[in-house]
Formats: C-alpha cells, structure tokens, sequence
C-alpha cells in the first residue's frame, strides 16, 4: 500500500493580526503518514493542535515549514487546491454549520452541481452516497426535521457523494447524545471497511479511537504516539499526564496490575477483559 | 420536604396544531434538598423541556411546580424570585457572554436583583473562587479565555444569584477529558461547599456514575426512572433498550455475570470494580498462588 497523506518536517505558526506580534507556533516538526485505506484516529486535548494537523491534509492551512503530501501532490500549490479537495473531504464538529440546502438530497448534491457533474450522474452519486449513509428514506425532509446525528450522516453524505480517497472527521460526534454517536461512528467505520475510505477521524472519546487501526496521539504540536490502539492505551499514566482518557476496563487491568495481579494490561473491550478474567481464574 | 416537586406536569409543543406533540407527560417528581442529581435521557426525551419548567421558562400545558412548597406559577412576583431560586446554565454558556470584563459579567445578575455594591463584590470573588477562577481574570475580557475558562465564567454568573438549586445542561459538551474533569469537580466541590441541590444533564453515564448521588432517567417524555446511582444501574439492560449507555464496567460486570461470576451488587465505578476483583483474585490467590 502507497501513502495516500504524507507529513514531512511539518511545522505551523498562526500569524497574529498586529504585524510586529510574534507568531504563535502550533505545529513543530510532524512526521506523519497514511496509507490508502486506513483508519487512524487522532487524539489530543483542546489546543493540542491536532485541529490544526487536520487542517493541512486538504489545504485549508499549509505549512510555515515542511511539505505536507495528499497523494503525491504538494499542497503549497494552489493551483492544485481543488484537486486536492476533490481527494479529501472534510466533515466539522457542528452539523447545523455544514447544511447549506433546504432539502437533504440537495444539500447532498451541493458540491456536485459546483463541480458541473452531469445531472444523472450527480443523481445517481446523490443517491449512492445517502443510502451509503443509512438516509436514503429522508432523502426529500428538511435538514431540521432531522436529529444532530442524522444531520452529521448527512454531511458525510455530501462528502461521499465526491468520491473522495479520504474523509477527515474534526471531532464529528462531539455535540451528538450516544445514540447519534454510535450511527456516526457505524456510518464511518462501513465507508472504511466496505468502500475502503481512508478515514482519520479526530476525537476525544477513547472508545472510537479504540476501534481505529492506528492512534495518533498530539500533544504540544508535536506527535507523541503512533501505534496501535492496545500500545497506545497500555501507556495509562501517560496518558492521563497529557490530560486523555483511556477505556474503563483498560483502566481496570491497569489498576489490577499495580496492585500486584498479573493481569494482561492490553485489553481495551468489554469482551478483552472477560476473556482474560475467565483465563485468570481457570488457570 | 421536596425542594422541587411536580405534579403531573405536562407540556404539549404546537398546542391545536396538527403537530402538535407532548414534549413531557404526566410528569411527577420529588427531588430533596442537598442532591445532585444526574438527569440522562437521549435527545428528544424531554430532559431539556423538563428543566426549562424548573425556573419557569417554560409554562405547563397542565399540571404544576413547586419550588420549595410554592407554586412557582401563582403569581409573577414568586415567578420572578424563582427564576433567581433557581440558576439555570444553558449548552455551550459561552456564547452568552457579552461584558467587557469578567467581573462584570459575572455582576450581571447580582446586580439586577439589587445587591449593594459590597454584596455584588463579594457574589462575584465567591462565584470566580467556586469555579477556580483567581482574582487576576477580573479585569480580563472574556473573549480572550479559553473554551473552558469561558464556560467557568458563565457558570460563575448563575452562582453569583446563589440560587438554591443549580442546573446545568451538559455542562461538559465539547471539553476534552480533562477539561470535563476540572468542570465536573468544580461542580461537585462546589456542591459539597453549598450543601444546596444541583441538576446535572449529561450524556455521560460514567460522569454521573463518578460524581452524582441520584439519576433521573427521561425517556420518550416520562420519567423512566429516579432513585440512586445502585438502584438505576441494576436496570442497565432495559437502559440500554431504551438507547442509553451504561459505563462500560457495569457492562463488563453484566457480561461476567452472565458467564457464571456474581457481584452480589451494581458495580459501577473503577475503584469498586478492582476491589471486587482484587478480592476474587486473592480467595483463587489463597490456594493457587496466582497473586
């Protein structure tokens, strides 16, 4: 598999609106890259930049320093903005913010009709990427009558229906209860699995990150962590020092473990831990 | 007696229209002074309706509210003195803020209900003390805090009446953990300092789990459930039929239960959780030298 998204020696200064102000530095040197087809979740607290990290992989920001790659192209040329774009599609915190139509399936076809998509392509597009999203059936309601997580879906929808390589998700479930959260994170993980979208999905909920292929964790501007869920979480102090969550029953066996039981530490579900707990006792 | 108490209250939205809908129905609640009680429901269960009654912001279609044994709805004089009795903090309060400096935004609602200047000054260093706001932000803008500091200001401005109920909707929406974790104990130091009864809405069962002694449940407009932390996790699985979560560990407990190992009680916490554990292991340890 080839890098789809590729970081080189990235780093990233806000310039200040007075110009004699310092800038204030963000990012410091990340390297970073994602291969076609995987599912990374970032994490990091609030002003850790991890934001601002997913900002540079479709061009909305580009580096003070370094060369962020998106499918070999460099992102610094602007004339290769919308080509970019068209590569990687991004979906914000609060729905109510990304619905500009009236009607679900024209916010869906939004894009396309910008683009000059023939009408029964931009129909067939529309109505692949709203059943691909579980909305098909509200494809004619009003954005409003819709719940936060059906709205969510439905910008996903309008980013699918560009076929884009990959989607970046800021922290996508943040103002959803836990049922429009788990059809979200349901809608996410079958574009990766069955479409093969490359997903990096920015969160601050420890149980999403735990069903992600890799975890990217960000602290301070730089990348702290790169690995798998279970190496990630097994750090719990770590994690805790830079202000993170690690699942409850990761937790658990962490705490079983200093208090002297030899459990195994890496369990991250439900089903993990029961299965270690019944091996602990048959042994 | 009951610092809140409503009688079959219900709130039609659309009232004579074909949409017409019962937000919250039949509603009766009895919540003691001193509490701090979780309120869980999923969206649209009418959490958010119900509180809006508790200070009188929303009118009952039918039934009533008591705050403190009176009908906060006889007359717009106790209306008026509910709305300070009880502080209501709304999703994301930051956006409400709108004075030039801390302080004085803070004083805004001191200041209306007639406080001389002593007293405001003095509401407003105890409400920046209860959310750990120390005296050098007084003179700051709000606008140039953080997320979270912004939101410890605007709890500040409600605890500045000091209200004998405090509720909260989703105080911690959109923090990361720890600034879920420095809010939530803010509100649970501050509730142990005032012994007053605070209302918390939270999508997180883990949170309420940690910190509440009482859980309402709303679902689909009613009260599904009200009693302790124990009482309402021992029906986690008709809570989770009905959409909610439950912390993972009860789920943890419920799933080793049903493979043959008993509690002999809710477990829903991490520390309890190890302690059964750890005393599981050692009873095994006693003859099989695991530990």
């Amino acid at each position: 598999m080839s890098d789809l998204i590729e970081f080189k020696h990235v780093s990233f200064s806000y310039h200040q609106m007075e110009e004699e102000a310092e800038p204030i530095p963000v990012l410091h040197d990340v390297n970073l890259s994602v291969k076609k087809g995987e599912f990374v979740a970032v994490l990091g607290h609030n002003g850790s930049g991890k934001s601002t990290l997913a900002k540079h992989i479709n061009a909305i920001l580009q580096p003070s320093e370094g060369v962020v790659y998106v499918d070999a192209i460099d992102t610094r040329d602007d004339n290769m903005i919308f080509e970019i774009r068209q590569h990687v599609g991004m979906v914000f915190q609060n729905p109510d913010n990304q619905i500009v139509a009236t009607i679900v399936e024209e916010d869906v076809a939004f894009a396309l009709e910008n683009l000059g998509v023939e009408p029964k392509e931009i129909r067939k597009r529309v109505d692949a990427a709203l059943k691909g999203v579980g909305m098909f059936a509200y494809r004619e309601h009003a954005p409003h009558q819709l719940s936060g997580g059906q709205k969510q879906r439905v910008a996903i929808a309008g980013i699918i229906a560009m076929n884009p390589d990959c989607i970046v998700l800021d922290e996508p479930t943040a103002m959803l209860d836990p049922h429009g959260r788990r059809e979200v994170l349901k809608t996410i993980q079958r574009l990766n699995k069955e479409h093969g979208t490359t997903v990096i999905l920015i969160t601050h909920f420890m149980d999403e990150a735990a069903s992600a292929d890799r975890v990217v964790v960000v602290d301070g501007g730089k990348v702290l962590m790169d690995d798998v869920p279970k190496a990630v979480f097994l750090q719990v102090e770590r994690m805790k020092e830079i202000g993170l969550d690690v699942p409850q029953v990761t937790e658990l066996a962490y705490e079983l473990n200093k208090a002297g039981v030899p459990f195994a530490p890496d369990v991250l579900t439900v089903e993990e831990f029961a299965a270690e707990f019944k091996r602990m006792m048959e042994a | 007696m009951a610092i809140i108490k409503t009688e079959h209250l219900t709130h039609l939205y659309g009232k004579g229209t074909p949409f017409e809908k019962a937000a919250i129905h039949d509603v009766n609640l009895e919540i003691e002074e001193g509490e701090l009680v979780g309120v869980i429901g999923h969206t649209g269960s009418g959490k958010s309706t119900l509180i809006q009654h508790l200070n009188g912001l929303l009118k009952p279609t039918s039934g009533h509210i008591y705050i403190d044994g009176t009908d906060i709805f006889e007359n717009t004089q106790i209306l008026q003195k509910t709305r300070f009795k009880v502080g209501l903090v709304f999703q994301y309060p930051e956006y409400q803020l709108f004075e030039e400096t801390v302080e004085k935004d803070i004083a805004f609602g001191p200041k209306n209900l007639g406080f001389t200047e002593e007293q405001i000054n003095e509401a407003v260093s105890h409400a920046m003390e209860c959310v750990g706001l120390s005296d050098k932000f007084r003179k700051k803008s709000p606008f140039e805090l953080s997320g979270g500091q912004k939101r410890r200001v605007a709890i500040a401005g409600v605890i500045a009446m000091r209200p004998k109920v405090l509720i909260l909707d989703e105080p911690t929406a959109g923090l990361d953990p720890k600034g879920r974790d420095t809010i939530l104990n803010l509100i649970s130091d501050y509730h142990r300092a005032e012994k007053n009864t605070v209302l918390l809405v939270s999508h997180s069962m883990e949170d309420v789990a940690k910190y509440c002694s009482k859980v309402l449940v709303m679902n689909q407009g009613s009260v599904f459930s009200y009693g302790t932390v124990a009482e309402t996790f021992s029906r986690a699985d008709e809570i989770e039929q009905i959409g909610l979560s439950v912390p993972q560990v009860t789920r943890l407990f419920s799933l080793l239960s049903k493979e043959g190992f008993e509690a002999g009680e809710e477990v829903y916490t991490i520390a309890r959780a190890k302690e059964i554990l750890l005393q599981k292991f050692l009873q095994k340890g006693g003859t099989n030298d695991v530990i």
